[in-house]
């Protein structure tokens, strides 16, 4: 368990290296993470601070996020279909955030657009919370999963083409694949506190996470409130997601692959698989942005792209294995 | 021409005389044809709006596109208020019975086809990539509306504009296009050409490209352009325009001369570049007084 999370670690470090070591400004390894540190006054420091900074720690942030909330849902749910992307919450999330540009609430108000998205994504855990119901499920939560999509991702594209600038229409892909593409500090310090507040909540859970898969009375008779445990799930997971999603899209499945991946080397357990899925969603989300970066350095391929082809494929697989289980 | 003799000859008369009387029609349409300018001009495209306003009476100009009176995109944007205006729809072009209909390039293609079928004459204008291509659309179109002379003299005019606002500048200070998405213009562009006649270098350039594409905000900074002229921004939010404000952009901007592009004065082969122009020799002397 241990070694797992040491392992995980070191991927995650050697990745973010990798990620401010990478990009289209082809510059020595060495010399950009030395202008990384020192400021050389030129303008390779400033291409390492305010570009590949920013986004090297928002691949980090938003990995941890999305891992997260993913294994913090797949254990309250008891169901390995559970992915923020994938049931809504990141769409809900996104159609928060494009209100809240367009309507000049991000401008008007610096926090405007994190807690937007973060109403949005506490309506998306909401309604399917409501419809799966406490055990969530596999044919409900992927149907009210569908639905809260595709309606937020409808309204997202109503409110994108409503707009008078020429430019919204097109980021219609942005708001539903998710890309790190030229953000800066500005975005770090937007979305850091509201995940910083995600984080702690589902840090709170894995002792009720674990004692859940006793069944619900079994925790209850452990001295876990349910009650409130389902409330830091949703509010948790809502402030990771909303918080993600408002800087950088949404971006689906890392929360479903990651999970899936770990789960096997934390003996299933679901508290141990929040910490591991944590650096697991972190080094997915990084080695996407990577691989983004060297399959098209000067155009902004969306971080979505890789990781539905990484993960639709493993939800195919997921719904016919609990198919023939007959969840 | 020989005609069937019958039996009934008023009948063969009557045919005689319908016969010359369409072949009548035809030769005096024809002429008239030649002659004559066209009298109902429909323009679906905002560069050939400008030119038609230019060189066309206005009397005979039907509608001219949408973008017309932007003022944004179109440097006549006042003159254009007098027009009426068409959303470029085959339906409602065709029912303005035009006699002549002017597209550009990109106009939707299966309106300017099914015009075609339906038998309107549509002239295509291509987009300008140089002040040559300003040139030669000017009189393009002056051909096209029968005002050859009109144009000639316009042409004139812009290359005499034209040379008074060229100098002869020994160190091109490097400038940089910078639009919404990290897009850029090269050389080879309209936007690029404007960038080098008014003396400066395009940055771009030294990164390798020549044409219009998207530029990594990482590279711009790498080439530490003297001036970053950026596109100027439309209502509304977007991510695609958040690039502009990019705390990079605003260091790379700070202390040194900038620019904004209205892209009414850029996007069409027009003379009204020549502002384009004069707007950024301006840019041009500020930034040489700070060097």
């Amino acid at each position: 368990m241990s070694r797992l999370m040491i392992l995980l670690a070191v991927t995650v470090a050697v990745l973010f290296a990798a990620s401010l070591a990478i990009g289209p400004a082809a510059a020595p390894v060495g010399r950009s993470l030395s202008a990384l540190f020192v400021d050389d006054n030129g303008p390779l420091s400033m291409v390492m601070r305010e570009i590949r900074l920013p986004r090297a720690l928002l691949g980090l942030m938003i990995g941890i996020s999305l891992g997260m909330a993913g294994a913090g849902m797949q254990g309250y749910l008891r169901n390995p279909l559970a992915d923020p992307g994938l049931i809504g919450v990141s769409g809900s999330a996104a159609l928060g955030a494009v209100i809240a540009i367009h309507t000049g609430l991000s401008a008007a108000f610096v926090l405007g657009l994190p807690l937007m998205a973060l109403a949005g994504a506490l309506g998306g855990v909401f309604l399917v919370m409501l419809l799966a119901g406490p055990q969530g499920g596999s044919q409900t939560l992927i149907l009210a999963g569908i639905a809260i999509s595709s309606l937020s991702a409808a309204l997202s594209s109503l409110v994108l083409n409503l707009s008078p600038n020429p430019f919204a229409a097109n980021e219609i892909v942005f708001w539903m694949m998710g890309s790190l593409a030229d953000r800066s500090m500005t975005h770090v310090w937007l979305a850091l506190p509201l995940m910083a507040a995600g984080w702690a909540l589902l840090a709170s859970l894995p002792r009720g996470l674990d004692a859940l898969t006793l069944g619900e009375d079994a925790a209850e008779a452990l001295g876990i409130n349910l009650t409130r445990l389902r409330l830091k799930l949703v509010i948790g997971t809502a402030a990771c997601v909303g918080a993600a999603t408002a800087v950088a899209g949404a971006i689906g499945f890392v929360g479903l692959v990651v999970p899936h991946i770990l789960r096997p080397y934390v003996a299933s357990r679901p508290g141990p698989l929040i910490w591991a899925s944590a650096l697991g969603g972190a080094a997915m989300v990084l080695a996407a942005d990577i691989v983004v970066r060297l399959i098209l350095p000067t155009q902004d391929l969306k971080l979505g792209v890789l990781t539905a082809i990484v993960g639709a494929p493993l939800f195919l697989h997921l719904i016919y294995k609990t198919r023939r289980a007959g969840v | 021409m020989r005609l069937r003799v019958g039996p009934s000859t008023s009948a063969s008369v009557r045919i005689s005389k319908l016969i010359s009387l369409g072949a009548a029609l035809v030769f005096t349409g024809a002429a008239a044809f030649a002659d004559a300018a066209p009298r109902r001009i429909v323009s679906m495209n905002l560069c050939t709006d400008q030119l038609a306003m230019l060189l066309s009476d206005p009397d005979r100009i039907v509608s001219l596109s949408y973008l017309a009176t932007d003022p944004r995109s179109s440097a006549m944007h006042r003159e254009a208020q007098v027009f009426a205006r068409n959303q470029g729809q085959a339906e409602e072009i065709y029912l303005q019975e035009p006699d002549l209909v002017l597209a550009g390039q990109y106009t939707g293609v299966a309106t300017v086809n099914m015009l075609k079928r339906l038998g309107k004459r549509v002239e295509v204008f291509l987009p300008a990539y140089s002040l040559e291509d300003v040139r030669d659309g000017i009189l393009h179109m002056g051909q096209v509306l029968g005002h050859q002379a009109r144009a000639e003299a316009l042409v004139a005019q812009f290359d005499a504009d034209l040379a008074a606002l060229r100098e002869d500048v020994q160190n091109r200070p490097l400038a940089a296009l910078y639009y919404a998405n990290g897009y850029t213009t090269g050389d080879k562009t309209l936007a690029g050409q404007i960038l080098l006649a008014a003396g400066f270098d395009n940055a771009i350039t030294r990164a390798g490209q020549s044409r219009a594409g998207n530029l990594p905000l990482e590279l711009l900074v790498m080439l530490q352009p003297d001036a970053v002229v950026t596109g100027a921004k439309y209502p509304g939010q977007s991510r695609s325009e958040a690039i502009l404000d990019h705390p990079v952009i605003r260091t790379l901007q700070k202390g040194r001369e900038t620019g904004t592009v209205a892209d009414s004065d850029w996007l069409c082969g027009t003379p009204y570049v020549l502002r384009a122009i004069a707007d950024l020799v301006a840019l041009r002397h500020r930034v040489e007084e700070s060097q």
